[in-house]
Order: C-alpha cells, then sequence, then structure tokens
C-alpha cells in the first residue's frame, strides 16, 4: 500500500492526461476556426486589398487584380486629391470627438461611481439603475431619440430659449465651436494645410453636429464606466482611507492621495478602452448624419465604409482601416507612457500596504469582465 | 474586518448629525436627483413622444403628456411596415448567436482551463491578441470573406461571424479555473470521457459565468448593427438595427415622423431593458459578482 500511494498520482495522472490533447484541440476547434476565418483571414485578405487595384468585382485574388504598392496609402495619405481632404477632415473630426469625449467621460464615471458608493446614501441602486440604463439601450435607438432631442423645435432647444437664449440647428450646423464670433483666420493659419485641411480648420474644434454626438457619448458611456470605478472602489475597502484619515488627512487630500492612486489601474483601463471606442465611432453617424452637415461628423471608420461600399474605392477603405488601426494602437502606447507607474510616496505606500496585508486581495479582477460590454458604448 | 466597518459607520453617524455635514448630504442628495432626472427623462420623452401626433411632437417636445393620444405610430409600424420582420430577424439572430456562444465559449473555455495539451498556451496568447483588433477595423475585411465564402445575404453571413467572441472564452477559462477540480477528477477516475465531463459535471456548476455569458451576448447581437450592415442587403434580412438606422435617416424626405421613429426606437430597447432588469442586481454588483462566481 506504502509503494503503490506514492506510484499512483504518477500514473494516474498519465492516465488521465491520455486523450486529453484530441479532446482539447476538439473543445478549441470550433472557436479557432470561427476566430481564423472571420478575424486572421480577413486582416490578411484586407492586406492585400489595400496594396491593390481590387474594384469590387470578382474575387480580389483573380487574375485581374493588380498589386500597386503603396498607392492606395498615398491616395489617402499625401496625394493632395479629395481622398487625402476627406481623410484630414475625418481624421480632425473624430481627434476632436476623442479629446472631448475621452476625459469627460472618464471624469464623469469617477464623479458617479463615487457618488453612488458612497455605503450611507439612500436609494443606491435606484441612481445606479438610471446612471447604467443608457449603456444597455442599442446605439440606433439612443442616436433616433439624440435626432429628435437635438432637432431644431427639439427638447434641448425649448430648454435654451426657455433660459432666454436662442439654440443652433444642431446636426445642420457645420460651424466649428472655436470658430463661433470668428470670420475668417490670419492667413498664416487660413494657407498652411495639413492632410487637405487648414491649420485654421483644424484648430477649430467639433462642430456643432459633432458636440451632439459628444454628449451622446458621455450620456452612454459613463454609466458603463462607472461600473468600472465602482468595483474597484469596492475592492478597496474603507481601511487605507481610514489609516490615512487617522493621520489627519482631509477629504481633499484623501481623494487624490488615497483613493485615486489605487484606482490608477482603473483609470487606465477607463481611458484605454475609451481611446479605442472613441476612434471606432461609427453606428451613431451612420443612423444620424451620415457624415454631414459640410462631412463635419465624417470618421475614419464611417469614410473607410463608404469608400469601399459606396464609392468602390476598396483599397482605399481598406487602407483607412488599417491606418485606424495604427492610430489606435499609437494612442494606447502614449497614454500607456503617459500613465505610467510613478513612485508612491513612502507614507502612502504604508497605509496601502497595511490595508494589503489585513485582506490580502486582488484589484482589477473584474475590469475583464467587463471589457465586451464597454467596446459598444462609445459606438 | 466586521469591528473595522462597524467603526467607519459609526465615524459616519456621527459626522451625518453635524450641521454642516447635514447640509452636504442634502446637496449630494439634489444633486444626485438632478443627475438621475436628467438621464431618465430623455427615455420618458420616448415614449410620450411615440404617443404624440407630428405636429404635437414638434410644438411640445418637452410635454410629457401627449395632446391627444394616438397608436398611430405603432399601428404603422406593425401592421403597415416591415418592423415586424426586422424584429423576427433580429430575434433569431440574438437566440442563434447567444446559444452558440454559450457552447463555444464555454467548451473552449473548459479545454483551456483544464485540458493539458501541447499548443494551449499559443491558443491562449493567440485568443488575448485577437481580442486586441477594434471591430470597425474588420469592416471590410469581413465582408470580403463573406462574400468569398458565398453566404452573403443569408443568416448564416449574419450570425457565424458574431460567433467570434474571444471575450467570452477569456471570462469562461477564468471561471473554471477557480473552481476545484476535484469533481471532475473523480468523474475521471469514474472512466468518463472529457466531453461527458463537461457537459454532464461542470456546465451545470458554470452557471453564473454562463448568466455572465448570455447577458453579454444578447445585449451585443441585439444590438449590432455594423455587422448586418456589411453581411446583407436584402430587405428580408433587415434587422432591427439596420432597418430603424435606415428609418433614422433615409426617410427624412417625408416629413420628421418622429412619433414613428421613436416608437420604433423604444419597442426595440424593451427585450434588453428586460434582460437588464432581471439581471439586474448582477450587472451592477458588477464586483460581488465576477469576484465571487
Amino acid at each position: 500500500m506504502t509503494t503503490s500511494t506514492t506510484r499512483l498520482p504518477r500514473r494516474r495522472g498519465r492516465s488521465l492526461h491520455r486523450g486529453q490533447a484530441a479532446s482539447g484541440w476538439l473543445f478549441t476547434a470550433p472557436i479557432l476556426i470561427i476566430l481564423g476565418l472571420f478575424l486572421l483571414v480577413p486582416v490578411l485578405m484586407a492586406a492585400w486589398v489595400s496594396v491593390s487595384d481590387w474594384s469590387g468585382r470578382g474575387s480580389p485574388f483573380a487574375s485581374g487584380v493588380n498589386f500597386i504598392g503603396a498607392t492606395n496609402y498615398g491616395q489617402v495619405l499625401w496625394a493632395g486629391g479629395l481622398s487625402e481632404t476627406d481623410f484630414g477632415t475625418a481624421l480632425k473630426n473624430n481627434l476632436w470627438y476623442v479629446l472631448l469625449v475621452v476625459p469627460t467621460q472618464t471624469i464623469v464615471a469617477m464623479a458617479l461611481a463615487l457618488a453612488v458608493n458612497r455605503r450611507m446614501l439612500r436609494g443606491r441602486g435606484f441612481f445606479r439603475t438610471a446612471f447604467y440604463f443608457p449603456s444597455v439601450t442599442s446605439s440606433v435607438a439612443i442616436t433616433v431619440l439624440w435626432l429628435f432631442l437635438f432637432s431644431t423645435t427639439g427638447a434641448v432647444n425649448a430648454v435654451i430659449s426657455a433660459l432666454g437664449a436662442h439654440g443652433p440647428n444642431w446636426f445642420n450646423e457645420p460651424r466649428g465651436i472655436f470658430h463661433f464670433g470668428a470670420a475668417s483666420g490670419p492667413a498664416f493659419l487660413t494657407g498652411n494645410t495639413t492632410l487637405g485641411v487648414s491649420w485654421w480648420d483644424w484648430l477649430g474644434g467639433p462642430s456643432v453636429a459633432m458636440s451632439a454626438f459628444v454628449i451622446l457619448a458621455v450620456f452612454t458611456t459613463g454609466g458603463t464606466f462607472m461600473l468600472l470605478f465602482l468595483a474597484a472602489l469596492q475592492n478597496l475597502g474603507g481601511d487605507v482611507e481610514e489609516a490615512a484619515m487617522m493621520d489627519g488627512a482631509n477629504a481633499r487630500q484623501r481623494f487624490f492621495r488615497v483613493t485615486l492612486p489605487q484606482l490608477r489601474p482603473t483609470l487606465f483601463t477607463v481611458i484605454t478602452l475609451g481611446l479605442i471606442g472613441c476612434w471606432q465611432v461609427f453606428d451613431q453617424i451612420y443612423t444620424g448624419t451620415k457624415g454631414g452637415p459640410s462631412k463635419t461628423t465624417l470618421t475614419p471608420a464611417y469614410l473607410s465604409y463608404t469608400a469601399a461600399f459606396d464609392d468602390q474605392q476598396w483599397g482605399q477603405g481598406a487602407a483607412i482601416a488599417f491606418i485606424l488601426f495604427a492610430i489606435i494602437i499609437v494612442f494606447t502606447i502614449i497614454q500607456r507612457w503617459v500613465l505610467a507607474e510613478k513612485k508612491v510616496s513612502k507614507r502612502r505606500m504604508g497605509w496601502i500596504t497595511d490595508a494589503e496585508k489585513r485582506d490580502g486581495r486582488v484589484s482589477e479582477a473584474v475590469a475583464v469582465d467587463a471589457v465586451p460590454n464597454t467596446n459598444r458604448g462609445s459606438r | 474586518m466586521t469591528a473595522l466597518t462597524g467603526r467607519t459607520v459609526s465615524v459616519r453617524q456621527h459626522h451625518r448629525w453635524k450641521p454642516s455635514a447635514l447640509t452636504a448630504q442634502i446637496l449630494t442628495y439634489l444633486l444626485l436627483i438632478a443627475v438621475a432626472v436628467l438621464y431618465i427623462f430623455p427615455f420618458l420623452i420616448d415614449v410620450a413622444t411615440s404617443f404624440k401626433t407630428e405636429p404635437d411632437a414638434a410644438a411640445n417636445p418637452l410635454s410629457l403628456i401627449p395632446q391627444t393620444w394616438t397608436t398611430a405610430a405603432y399601428q404603422r409600424l406593425f401592421f403597415n411596415s416591415d418592423f415586424p420582420i426586422w424584429f423576427k430577424n433580429t430575434a433569431i439572430v440574438t437566440v442563434t448567436v447567444t446559444l452558440g456562444r454559450v457552447f463555444f465559449d464555454s467548451l473552449a473555455g473548459y479545454a483551456l482551463a483544464r485540458l493539458q495539451f501541447r499548443g494551449r498556451n499559443v491558443i491562449f496568447a493567440g485568443l488575448i491578441a485577437v481580442m486586441a483588433v477594434p471591430g470597425v477595423v474588420l469592416l471590410i475585411p469581413k465582408f470580403l470573406v463573406i462574400n468569398q465564402l458565398g453566404i452573403y445575404d443569408s443568416y448564416a453571413g449574419m450570425i457565424i461571424p458574431l460567433l467570434a467572441d474571444a471575450a467570452g472564452v477569456f471570462i469562461m477559462k477564468n471561471f473554471f479555473e477557480s473552481i476545484p477540480a476535484s469533481i471532475e477528477e473523480q468523474a475521471r477516475i469514474d472512466g468518463a470521457g472529457s466531453f461527458r465531463i463537461f457537459w454532464s459535471v461542470v456546465l451545470p456548476m458554470a452557471r453564473p459565468a454562463l448568466i455572465t455569458i448570455i447577458i453579454l451576448s444578447f445585449q451585443g447581437s441585439w444590438n449590432e448593427l455594423a455587422q448586418f450592415i456589411i453581411s446583407t442587403q436584402s430587405p428580408s434580412l433587415t434587422t432591427l438595427t439596420k432597418g430603424v438606422a435606415q428609418l433614422a435617416s433615409g426617410q427624412l424626405s417625408q416629413g420628421t415622423q418622429y412619433p414613428l421613429k421613436l416608437a420604433a426606437g423604444a419597442i426595440m430597447t424593451i427585450p434588453v431593458a428586460i434582460v437588464f432588469f432581471i439581471f439586474q442586481r448582477r450587472i451592477l454588483n458588477a464586483s460581488d459578482g465576477a469576484i465571487k462566481e
């Protein structure tokens, strides 16, 4: 008996693992085939299309389709034609969208989470439901609602005129919000262009129409990201804060020196997901404005779609998609670098390690859970 | 830990009775209520406007009570448009995708968490890489493959690409790693095969994680738009999202039709709202649920 106990686990282990290789591959096969077929193959195929002159007819691998090098990328980035101006405009629009939406939605989400996390708050469940509900609705339904709320005779303008002002014709107003009151810019700004768009226009900010989409994005994603912050806050518990309270830190100090640093991983997740989502804005544009007025709500994602499906410029459409992919990667890397972990002061570290020793918890475990959820948020 | 929480509460209660703290408390509530109204009011306007006449909707955009109640928008949607077809298509796609994801995600998640086989780590690394590819970038590429496979304009072309759900596999793998392996080991010693163990021992234990997958994929496929734009053109395969989006942008020339559009938007929100309210506890207490699972 003693001899067999030492041998049994090994023998059992070997026999138990027999056949697992086959099952392992069999179990993962469906998902691997689907992911390969609809993710890996498409990317390779689009890579070929982006350097070919395929016109959308027949197979992209047919003999009549030629390799044309970086021509499609050139059309979009430096050829000086309409494609370049369109891409520049789309990039400008989306850049302002990102610059406004990402910080605002992050701050709103954190503020909502801090507010509904308080233990003494009555009706916490109600508030959480109210703030989260826009996140579950479809982007199409909510865009339709937005078109009504921000129409000339809509609810928003009704409120504005009740306050004694005159609201703009939101979704038909192409002027940049920083251009209001300015007739035209100095020659050095209007004369120089980048990607076919004058510096004056680059600096004009999002159009009024785009601003309505900015508000929409903050409205729908605030609740989504609130959940991430809420999960993180609940994980913190109150003990670190309490240790700081004992040391005489006031509420403001406790937030900036204790809570915020501990939320850093979540902050990182939220900003990353926000960036990725904002650069992909498509549904709202497709449903709402189709890029108008005067192309001021055009985005690279939507431009890529229209270039391919409407104008049959498949190579250019694919090229724009790859450039967009590159932009998203670059922004994520920049963000990673800016938010890189900095040294935490010794005393604060003391509070944190004390608390961690007490309940040995793992933070950030939930973030993964919400990933697929947040993706649609800003789309 | 209990002692600690007890103390925190008593400290807070002590604060609560100071006059300044009380004012702060009231201010917080007022602010929260104002924000909540801001979040809820648009949806109330949506529902109210869907029962208004068109002139009424334009004249009183803020009013929550129609001057004359009319169900004209709903009658037109249900009896005089393709709306029922859109609803049917969305329901078919959503149910199929959700069932498919539940099965394939848990199958792959179980294999990656429990089965010993060469290539497991490579597959897992591949899944993580795939999760990083932004969906919108894949619009054209996906169309190319769907077209090449000859499943353009078919349910297969609408459904199969949506089954590619790396994040779901990830969630299931994490879940299976969190439960003890002893029960399966026992079944294995008793001579059960891998699929049998998965199907009758492991899957019934995975309910909490499966519910997460169901919520996410129901919501995701019900609200999906881009995938259907690139995979279909036939009106008989139009889904709610695609149909309502066309309604919103295409028919502006025939008057604004806001009651009609908002009614369509309201109806398409109901199923996701129901799922949300059923699983509300689990969604909103994200940390409690997800970690303990």
